[in-house]
């Protein structure tokens, strides 16, 4: 009895002690500050472009897709995507879930690979990963395939496709971390 | 009385020591009294080389840090400060970057050496045990080290290890962001892994070397027979009570011992002054450019020591749209070797006694990891692809079917091992040492 009573209250001060410990690995208050919307000027992107956007020290892709671009996301066969609408995949609910973007050719999504996280590689020209590749992206990493709107195919060891961030275009303006709905991220 | 023994010294000074301390008996127990086998071989140097090298970058470590500044903005110019600048800086440097190669080259051939002759079974299995810990711990000083130079392999190493944790179902995405202290890998990072790097694993690893050779004293060294010298007659020319078939420590390996260390000292001055790069294996050439959060470099590979591993995670395809299963065999393929005591049944230790079923076994275990780790440092496109007629397959890259066909045969070496190594024709062991 007297160990128990000695041991319940011990363990407790254990645990209050270790607590602050392991508080301060979790993320500063600066650090969190840090996490504000990224606003981007869209005017001087031109078909075909990609500029890369520093949003809370991830990259987002901002692409204007030709219309080829566009139109080769009818040419993959469904069964060749491993999420083809997206299901399981994060993306807002404002966007549309073939061409995963607000307006068809304006793409907004994190160029980050879901499988580790790395930054996959441009790789838009048709032909250039084998003559059935129609243009997307490829992860150096671990070998994972998007298509040219981030939605993965099957073999890839990425299990969803690309992130589309929450965003809101506001004319020539594109704001990363405020979406279309007014949420923030 | 101090100490269970006379003390061995006249000294007036070394005497008043003795009362005070147990040198003598600690000299005696670890040295000159403890009896090892008399038949090691070749492979019975990486014990004390790795001991060796383990002095060896702490030493340079300490000087790097005098140099060294842990801090997102400076750290990149601070190694190349270290590199330009201060004097023979780049000799401690390479030092170091040569030591974390070389540790793992000659962990690896020590464990290899325990495989072999048995060393982890029964009466060693806590001594095994011990082994592991200071592997793993190896494993995190060499993941944490890794980051401090802040180069792109870095980064993106360090980006791609700390998502695997946030491939844990639930509580991964949380549990990544509180490793890396920040939404991405950053400055907290950086400066936390420092911390990690030369103070905490460093501590956990010198009580754990302690541990290791404290548990090998306890129950004695194995042999390339793999039988029990304790077991055998006794009485040797030190000692009645000692077994027949041991020598003192020291001086008999110590001299051995140091023989194993100017040849290893050779082969490692060589590479510091020739070859520090090792053709990208030791430094990779990507960590020569400034870490970039925004672009992955277009080929990155972990450095050579992890990529058998490296290779599993990426052979196993993701299910149930989670790539957790690739993650789990990883991690298994590491943590299985704690297991290793408790799945070995078979009759003998040593690989001189045991039959055809086993060492095809263990062939077939050193083949897969050889190739998993070359595969590891490879793209999956090296081997190219199948034809069509592969277009039923999940990936038509040759050298992702191999990498899975070799992550079978590893995992085969531990969860058959139960029954190939009960059902194996062992010869019988001798009753001593051979050529005792």
């Amino acid at each position: 009895m007297a160990i128990a009573a000695a041991a319940v209250p011990g363990a407790i001060t254990g645990v209050a002690v270790v607590a602050p410990f392991v508080a301060t690995l979790a993320p500063s208050e600066r650090a969190k500050a840090a996490g504000a919307p990224v606003e981007v000027d869209i005017s001087g992107i031109k078909p075909g472009e990609k500029l890369s956007v520093e949003w809370r020290g991830k990259v987002v892709w901002v692409m204007k897709r030709t219309a080829e671009q566009i139109a080769s996301l009818d040419k993959i066969p469904v069964s060749q995507l491993s999420d083809a609408d997206s299901k399981k995949s994060i993306q807002p609910g404002y966007v549309n879930s073939k061409t995963r973007s607000i307006s068809p050719d304006l793409v907004v999504m994190e160029g980050v690979c879901t499988h580790l996280g790395c930054s996959p590689t441009a790789k838009l020209t048709p032909g250039e990963l084998g003559n059935d590749w129609l243009g997307g992206f490829y992860c150096p990493c671990h070998g994972s395939k998007f298509d040219v709107a981030g939605r993965v195919y099957t073999g890839s060891p990425a299990p969803t496709n690309l992130v589309i961030p929450p965003h809101k275009i506001d004319g020539m303006k594109l704001v990363i971390g405020i979406g279309q709905d007014g949420k923030e991220a | 009385m101090a100490s269970k023994h006379a003390s061995m010294f006249t000294n007036p000074v070394l005497k008043w020591v003795d009362e005070r301390f147990p040198m003598t008996g600690m000299i005696k127990e670890h040295m000159t009294e403890y009896y090892a086998p008399k038949n090691f071989n070749f492979w019975y140097y990486f014990g004390s080389l790795a001991m060796l090298v383990l002095v060896l970058q702490i030493v340079t470590g300490i000087f790097l840090t005098m140099n060294y500044k842990p801090d997102a903005q400076f750290a990149f110019g601070s190694v190349e400060y270290i590199m330009r600048d201060v004097d023979y800086g780049w000799l401690i440097r390479y030092m170091h970057s040569t030591g974390a190669s070389m540790f793992f080259i000659v962990v690896y051939l020590h464990m290899c050496r325990g495989l072999m002759y048995g060393s982890y079974r029964k009466p060693r299995e806590l001594l095994w045990i011990f082994g592991m810990l200071i592997y793993l711990c190896l494993m995190g000083e060499a993941f944490f080290g890794y980051l401090l130079p802040w180069g792109q392999m870095s980064f993106w190493g360090a980006q791609v290890i700390v998502n695997i944790f946030s491939a844990i179902p639930f509580i991964g995405p949380e549990l990544a962001v509180w490793i890396r202290g920040d939404y991405a890998i950053g400055d907290a990072t950086l400066n936390r892994f420092f911390a990690f790097h030369v103070i905490a694993l460093p501590l956990v690893l010198i009580g754990l070397v302690a541990a290791h050779i404290l548990a090998l004293h306890e129950v004695g060294s194995n042999n390339p027979d793999g039988v029990e010298i304790k077991k055998g007659p006794k009485g040797n020319r030190w000692d009645a009570n000692a077994p027949s078939d041991g020598i003192p420590f020291h001086p008999y390996y110590t001299v051995k011992d140091i023989v194993g260390v100017v040849v290893f000292l050779m082969i490692f001055t060589a590479i510091v002054f020739f070859m520090p790069e090792m053709g990208g294996y030791f430094l990779e050439y990507n960590n020569f450019i400034p870490a970039d959060p925004l672009k992955t470099p277009a080929h990155i590979a972990p450095v050579w020591y992890f990529t058998p591993y490296y290779s599993i995670l990426r052979a196993v395809p993701p299910m149930f749209g989670s790539q957790f299963p690739g993650v789990i065999a990883m991690g298994l393929s590491v943590m299985i070797f704690f297991a290793l005591p408790w799945l070995d049944r078979g009759a003998v230790k040593s690989i001189r006694y045991r039959g055809t079923l086993y060492k095809s076994y263990f062939a077939m275990f050193i083949i897969c990891f050889i190739v998993l780790g070359y595969l590891g440092v490879k793209p999956t496109s090296v081997f190219g692809q199948f034809g069509d007629w592969a277009k039923f397959l999940d990936t038509n890259e040759i050298a992702t079917w191999v990498a899975r066909l070799c992550t079978v045969g590893y995992f085969a070496f531990f969860f058959l091992m139960p029954w190939y190594t009960k059902a194996d024709k062992t010869k019988p062991e001798p009753a001593r040492v051979t050529a005792h």
